[in-house]
């Protein structure tokens, strides 16, 4: 028991030196819901005002947390099916020139081949290309009840001015862990 | 007609459609999470106008923020008031951004890409 213990201790320090390493400065999982997704967004709003970001930089980091946890709250598969809770972590990290912000959840691998060639199809585009397929998608949008799958991601490219980096890990059969990492530039 | 006068949150924005003062304001922050329960009464009461329209209407929009679900409904909203401009009276869209942002310019501009309706843009500082 004691030696559990004392291995918790050691794994918390672990964890916050790789937090402070890496400069994360923010790390969860768990549900997502529009609560957290509020919470998380006004957390990291002050602290990039505290750090004296620029207004531009704040806001695209704003942006994009939102548009990547609203995509889980939304579309998020479960491991099984009478699982009806959306979950995922979400780390926010700061590095020298640049914020990046990682969201994990759980995908149906139904699902894996057309999200992919979605994400290929945005990396493949430029800025032009970008608005141009965003207006396309949101004047032929009659959206599903769960709205907007799709123009998420491509907002999240168009703002960033960044590609979208990702990777599918195949937990099993029927579902897929997805990962996808946004870069907000900072100047 | 009625007044829609809706005080903004941290997730949705502030409205006001007041045909009698001609006034008609869309700003703030719009992240809800079921955007169209949130603008349901919106569209309701602009379709609602559009069938009997001001000669001249002047929408301002000075959103500080809005995410990908709303930019649905925002298009929708603009694209009712393009069925009042194609009856002949004028609508004028106002669309303000902080001189910091870009991306609210260019949200601005990609929309007057979709709909048939002047549009004026008007930057602002804090």
């Amino acid at each position: 028991m004691e030696k559990e213990k004392q291995g918790f201790l050691d794994f918390a320090y672990q964890l916050y030196k790789t937090m402070k390493t890496n400069e994360i400065s923010l790390v969860y999982e768990g549900e997502v819901t529009q609560e957290i997704t509020k919470t998380f967004t006004s957390l990291t709003e002050k602290s990039l005002s505290k750090n004296a970001e620029s207004n531009t930089v704040q806001k695209k980091v704003f942006n994009v947390m939102v548009e990547c946890l609203q995509n889980i709250s939304k579309h998020a598969d479960s491991l099984t099916d009478e699982d009806e809770e959306r979950r995922g972590i979400v780390m926010v990290s700061k590095g020298d020139d640049s914020y990046n912000i990682i969201t994990g959840n759980i995908i149906k691998n139904e699902r894996v081949q057309s999200l992919k060639d979605s994400l290929e199809h945005i990396n493949s585009l430029d800025k032009a290309g970008l608005s141009t397929l965003f207006k396309q998608q949101i004047k032929e949008s009659t959206f599903s009840d769960k709205g907007g799958a799709g123009l998420g991601l491509i907002d999240i490219a168009k703002k960033t001015g960044s590609k979208l980096i990702y990777q599918f890990k195949e937990l099993n059969d029927q579902v897929s862990f997805f990962i996808l990492t946004s870069t907000i530039k900072r100047n | 007609m009625e007044v829609i006068n809706i005080k903004g949150t941290d997730d949705t924005p502030n409205v006001i459609l007041d045909k009698a003062s001609g006034q008609f304001e869309l700003s703030g922050r719009s992240l809800p999470e079921d955007v169209n329960q949130f603008y349901e009464s919106i569209l309701d009461w602009i379709d609602a106008y559009a069938a009997d329209p001001l000669d001249r209407t002047e929408f301002n929009f000075k959103l500080e923020y809005f995410n990908t679900a709303s930019s649905k409904i925002i298009l929708d909203i603009l694209l009712k008031f393009e069925e009042i401009v194609e009856k002949g009276k004028e609508v004028i869209i106002k669309w303000h951004y902080h001189e910091d942002e870009e991306d609210m310019l260019e949200a601005g501009e990609e929309y007057s890409d979709i709909v048939e309706i002047p549009f004026d843009y008007i930057v602002y500082t804090d």
